[in-house]
């Protein structure tokens, strides 16, 4: 099965990579190259390059090696041997092959999981490095298509999605109107001025799975909270140009979501359940922007959810009934620790909570995230085959008695979908919230 | 012989030490300095308090998950690292030349211990010279300029452990013994041995940024 799956790992032609390479010379890639580390290549990149005692301990750590047998061109250090320590080796003169290789490396090889800076006895942060590394694709236009879009929809609308201004008012007024069936007196709030929580979400939720907005507010509603959403650009928390390497833009979506949320003067972001969004928001975005911390506090749903049942304001009817395991996802387990917040809730609402191991801040990356799912079809087959780690990890999970994996973060759904079905698991996946919208008591 | 070693062990032991200290100091300012002007976030997000948590689980063996899955490596490197840095610090020898120059002195190891240690030394440097060789993962990233490292750090031992036991060549080892602690001692600031210093720095910051930032363990 694992053979079948890693025999098409080849990388099918990328228009972005491919056409972006046309037009690079040696000279323009060492002026670009050399220009970004005079400008960006700080303390960091030089120790982390400089020190590694290439000791290999980091391979054990990457579900890209674990799962190609130990191959070491997929281990951490292998990776940033074949990307952007020869960029720093060299001062920026290398060709435009490299520049392919190395942008297919960094952008489809790396989730910027943050796994392997626990296994490296000196901290070094790779996926810090890949950034880096994508970062000067990104200055040289090298960068794989179906993200580029994103990052262009992004600079274009301030959503991932493309989705246009009427069309998400619109959105929240179905959902609105179609939870008044089952929940009498919901309100969706727009723009509600003073109020104490702006609720944000990615742009993929208007656009395709707007069941999620629904079940938000049907969570708000319970629990009688004081609540509002945006009509305005700033309503997206997710953030793809922070993968493709565009900080720039980057920082202009994170200031207009921070900025949306000062002018309805709230308390709190509340976040949905998305990794990167919430890495981009607490983390990335508003160091870009000069901000220690998120200028407005940001609460991750899997908190929101804790929260509100610590303080009794959502009961459950019920708790669900088939045995359940959950995916602790990266950014917000490495990135935030709120693993035991997760499994608070899991075990308030499910009858049967299965471990996976490993777990907690040691899980396995669903090789999705870091913009790798972003990065399209063309590439899907490398995260498949380059997860066969986790397809095991699941598997034991099953042959524990899970049926279903609670995976709280979009990126790893969409992942985790592709290793379930790719690999045969036949298991059911499941948002934390969607179990706690059927397990509710519905006021 | 007398003439070379005075030499060596007189004024080029001065240049070598200046190097040294000059050395390391400059490797850690010139780092911290350009992390003041282009990494902000490693003085902002820096905290001794999680800075030595990190470093508390990295530096005691078998605290680490990474640690415990290789119980092979992790003991040769610490059997390694410490018997590196006691034995030249406090080999009776050493100390003797230190309070012949300076009139300082310090307890020392008894002679068989520092004997022991060295062996040590050596068994476990070539227990991770035959890592490199022989583990596809690491030979995969092992430079030319590893193995000169690995063959520089292990020459002081080597000569060392010949000149005490007065092998034939004795006198020669000697000469050999000083000239590669120097080279090793001058290699420090300016290579990937550079660790020794920048390991404190690398992962206290890592273990700030996981202990403040991510809230989440890095061990």
């Amino acid at each position: 099965m694992s053979q079948v799956i890693a025999k098409q790992s080849k990388p099918l032609p990328d228009a972005g990579l491919d056409k972006g390479v046309e037009g690079l010379t040696p000279e323009k890639i060492a002026k670009t190259l050399q220009a970004m580390l005079k400008a960006e290549g700080g303390a960091r990149l030089a120790a982390y390059v400089n020190t590694c005692a290439h000791c290999g301990l980091c391979a054990q750590a990457c579900h890209f090696c674990l799962s190609h047998d130990m191959d070491p061109a997929y281990s951490p250090a292998g990776k940033v041997k074949n990307t952007i320590a020869q960029v720093v080796k060299k001062k920026g003169k290398v060709d435009a092959g490299f520049i392919r290789e190395a942008a297919r490396i960094a952008y489809t090889e790396c989730n910027l999981c943050k796994r392997c800076a626990m296994y490296c006895p000196f901290g070094v942060d790779v996926a810090y490095l890949m950034l880096v590394m994508r970062r000067m694709c990104h200055k040289l236009g090298v960068t794989p298509q179906y993200i580029q879009d994103t990052a262009h929809s992004h600079s274009v609308t301030a959503n991932q999605m493309w989705v246009k201004q009427d069309e998400w008012v619109d959105t929240l007024f179905w959902q609105e109107e179609e939870a008044r069936e089952e929940f009498e007196g919901l309100r969706i709030p727009l723009e509600k001025e003073g109020a104490q929580i702006m609720y944000s979400v990615i742009g993929p939720e208007p656009k395709f799975r707007a069941q999620l907005i629904y079940q938000a507010a049907a969570l708000f509603h319970a629990a009688g909270l004081d609540w509002t959403m945006p009509a305005t650009p700033g309503w997206d928390n997710s953030d793809m140009a922070m993968y493709t390497g565009d900080n720039e833009i980057m920082g202009r979506i994170k200031r207009a979501h921070y900025e949306t949320a000062m002018r309805l003067r709230v308390q709190k972001i509340v976040m949905g359940e998305c990794g990167h969004a919430f890495r981009s928001v607490h983390d990335m975005g508003n160091r870009w922007l000069g901000y220690k911390s998120s200028p407005v506090q940001v609460v991750h749903a899997l908190e929101f959810y804790w929260e509100l049942l610590r303080d009794g304001k959502l009961k459950l009817a019920k708790k669900y009934e088939k045995p359940v395991t959950l995916h602790d996802p990266c950014n917000v387990v490495r990135g935030r620790g709120l693993h035991e917040m997760a499994r608070d809730v899991v075990r308030a609402s499910c009858q049967t909570f299965i471990e996976m191991t490993p777990n907690r801040e040691h899980n396995y990356c669903c090789a999705a995230g870091g913009g790798v799912i972003n990065c399209g079809p063309p590439h899907k087959p490398t995260r498949v085959a380059g997860n066969r780690v986790k397809a095991e990890q699941l598997f034991r999970a099953k042959a524990d008695g899970a049926q279903v994996v609670i995976a709280p973060c979009h990126n790893c759904h969409g992942g985790l979908e592709d290793i379930i079905h790719s690999y045969g698991l036949n298991l059911e996946l499941k948002f934390l919230g969607d179990i706690l919208y059927e397990c509710m008591e519905k006021p | 012989m007398t003439a070379i070693y005075s030499i060596i062990a007189g004024p080029l032991m001065w240049a070598v030490f200046a190097v040294f200290v000059i050395g390391c100091i400059w490797r850690v300012a010139s780092l911290a300095w350009t992390a003041r002007k282009k990494d902000i976030a490693v003085y902002e997000y820096w905290s001794n308090r999680y800075a030595a948590r990190s470093i508390a689980h990295w530096i005691v063996p078998f605290r680490s998950q990474s640690m415990r899955q290789n119980p092979a490596t992790t003991t040769a490197s610490f059997v390694f690292h410490i018997t590196a840095i006691v034995t030249p610090l406090f080999l009776s020898a050493h100390i003797l030349l230190f309070d012949e120059a300076f009139g300082i002195s310090w307890p020392a190891l008894p002679n068989a211990i520092a004997d022991a240690f060295t062996i040590l030394a050596i068994v476990s440097l070539a227990f991770l010279v035959g890592r490199r060789i022989l583990v596809p993962g690491v030979r995969y990233l092992t430079t030319w300029g590893d193995f000169a490292l690995l063959a520089l750090v292990a020459l002081p031992f080597v000569t060392g452990f010949w000149a005490y036991h007065l092998m034939p060549g004795a006198g020669w080892a000697t000469i050999l013994h000083i000239l590669s602690g120097q080279a090793l001692l001058v290699a420090i600031p300016f290579t990937r041995l550079s660790h020794m210093l920048l390991f404190f720095f690398m992962r206290g910051y890592i273990g700030s940024e996981f202990g403040g930032v991510r809230k989440a363990q890095d061990w």
